[in-house]
């Protein structure tokens, strides 16, 4: 069985940028991947090369086994991609809009899969809207639309929730993980990383277009983060000088980091010896935000 | 061929749902040429001897609706698709360019066509020109249509912003246009513009569009057909190079 998406050894220049350095990445079909990077690390660029939008300099792309350049027609049948820019066109309606983009790709008759998709994100009541009046929510609601009216087995997603409100995140959520669980492949980049924490099976960080981290999200968490226990003292109590060196004081509580929660019944053991009066505990999960700042910092 | 089609139909309905800009307009344009120059200057110019001023102006207006709106189709579709970023939606899709190309030039020639069909009918109220050869006004019509809307295809895709593209209409199109013999025979000018008028393929789909309304022409037809037949291919296979590089199209 081929991979959703196959890059190899692929390379791309602006001028004297040097947008992709040589990226290889494999992704297996079905994966919810997570495509990470700060602002121009690459990642617009490697999706853009992927659709065909950007040529690149060396190296291959494919999507399920179909380059995008020498059989670009299979290969772009093959994926949806919605773009990072809120773009329209404001001469159509967005029934209008969806039903063309579908005829673009060579389906016609398509019109029960269109609405399902209208109803999916929740654009019924502005289906035969004209896009000039949408707002911007609804407009991105309508590019995710156009991106699977061919239905897709690859989806890619450039930043899907930037800029829209809570309602749209979790209709839109809703509907990419049910494509997910019904077998689609769905690569994501997002600046929002609690989004690529929660869905994201699996996660690349890019840098200077290099991809400098590669795995699961669990062993990138436990890599690179750490559970926090917050501890806030009760009045006149003082943290044990065992603690002291581990602790950091934030807003007025101490902050102690652990690597695994077999070290937690020590920290409380060290605490009650002392004999510490503890008003307020709690336990950090560790964040993917810590992780990828991590890895920037480590690559810097 | 569904992405063709869906392509060609989404061109055509652009255009048709702002008909009062894209056809009402310039066929209200060419009226107004018509009733200033013909009254203006009927009974000083006598282009053909068989045939009024007003009659020989028709033709020529008609033939400039066409190129000029099947220009303003697909530059300023293309252009608008570029700035607003919705080009996209067609560089996705599986398209090929050559279905791009036909897609753009197919909806730019019908533009053409009910425009130029437009002032021809407001014109019949004026002077009615003579049909005698109508195989002839048809193949210089879509021919010429398919030039300059092939040209419109260059214009769209080289132009960075709407500057460049007016640049580009209002210091190449329209005087290759104006001074192609719409007005006036070229017979009438001196030796120099007429020498000039020669190297203009404007003047040939004008010249042969105008000897299918009367039977009368600068040039002979046939050397007309030529010239404008070879502009085509050679636009046309520029134009399809181009896309198929992605200049300015896929980076």
């Amino acid at each position: 069985m081929h991979p959703a998406i196959r890059i190899s050894s692929v390379t791309k220049r602006f001028g004297a940028t040097l947008a992709l350095a040589g990226i290889d990445l494999e992704i297996a079909q079905g994966e919810f991947f997570g495509l990470l990077g700060p602002n121009g690390a690459g990642k617009t660029t490697l999706i853009s090369a992927l659709a065909g939008l950007v040529r690149v300099d060396s190296g291959s792309l494919q999507v399920m086994g179909h380059d995008v350049q020498s059989a670009y027609r299979s290969a772009r049948r093959l994926l949806g991609v919605v773009p990072q820019e809120l773009v329209f066109d404001p001469f159509f309606t967005v029934r209008e809009t969806l039903r063309m983009q579908s005829g673009y790709f060579g389906i016609r008759n398509n019109n029960a899969w269109i609405e399902e998709v209208i109803e999916a994100l929740d654009l019924g009541d502005k289906a035969a809207a004209s896009m000039r009046t949408l707002s911007g929510g609804m407009k991105r609601r309508v590019l995710v639309a156009q991106a699977l009216v061919h239905r897709p087995p690859v989806i890619v997603l450039d930043e899907p929730t930037a800029g829209v409100d809570v309602e749209l995140r979790q209709t839109l959520w809703h509907f990419i993980r049910r494509l997910n669980g019904e077998g689609h492949t769905i690569v994501l980049t997002t600046h929002y990383l609690e989004e690529a924490e929660s869905y994201c099976e699996r996660i690349a960080m890019l840098k200077q277009g290099r991809i400098v981290a590669l795995d699961t999200t669990a062993n990138l968490l436990r890599q690179f983060s750490v559970h926090r226990l917050r501890l806030r003292l009760a009045a006149g109590g003082e943290l044990p000088v065992a603690l002291r060196a581990r602790a950091v004081e934030e807003a007025g509580s101490w902050v102690l980091s652990f690597a695994d929660f077999a070290e937690v019944e020590a920290l409380l053991a060290t605490l009650r010896e002392a004999g510490c009066p503890i008003s307020e505990i709690n336990i950090g999960q560790p964040e993917l935000e810590e992780a990828f700042l991590a890895v920037m910092q480590r690559d810097a | 061929m569904t992405g063709f089609r869906t392509l060609l139909y989404k061109e055509v309905l652009r255009f048709w749902k702002v008909s009062f800009q894209t056809i009402a307009a310039p066929v209200l344009t060419a009226l107004m040429y018509l009733l200033i120059f013909s009254h203006v200057l009927a009974g000083h110019v006598r282009v053909y001897d068989s045939i009024g001023y007003a009659a020989f102006l028709v033709p020529g207006l008609v033939m400039m609706a066409i190129l000029q709106n099947a220009f303003a189709n697909s530059s300023s579709s293309l252009i608008q698709s570029k700035v607003t970023g919705n080009i996209i939606f067609m560089l996705l899709p599986p398209l090929s360019y050559g279905e791009f190309w036909l897609a753009y030039v197919l909806a730019a020639v019908i533009r053409g066509l009910v425009v130029g069909l437009g002032v021809l009918l407001v014109t019949l109220f004026w002077d009615t020109p003579l049909l005698v050869a109508p195989l002839w006004i048809i193949v210089f019509a879509l021919l010429g249509g398919a030039i300059l809307g092939t040209l419109g295809i260059i214009a769209g895709v080289w132009a960075d912003h709407y500057d460049q593209l007016a640049a580009f209409q209002n210091f190449i199109i329209v005087p290759l246009t104006f001074l192609s013999g719409v007005f006036y025979s070229i017979h009438s000018l001196p030796p120099f513009w007429q020498a000039l008028s020669h190297w203009n393929p404007v003047f040939y789909m004008i010249d042969g569009f105008r000897y299918g309304f009367f039977g009368i022409s600068d040039v002979s037809p046939w050397l007309s057909l030529m010239v404008t037949g070879t502009s085509f291919v050679l636009l046309a296979g520029l134009t399809l190079a181009m896309l198929k590089s992605g200049y300015k199209l896929r980076s």
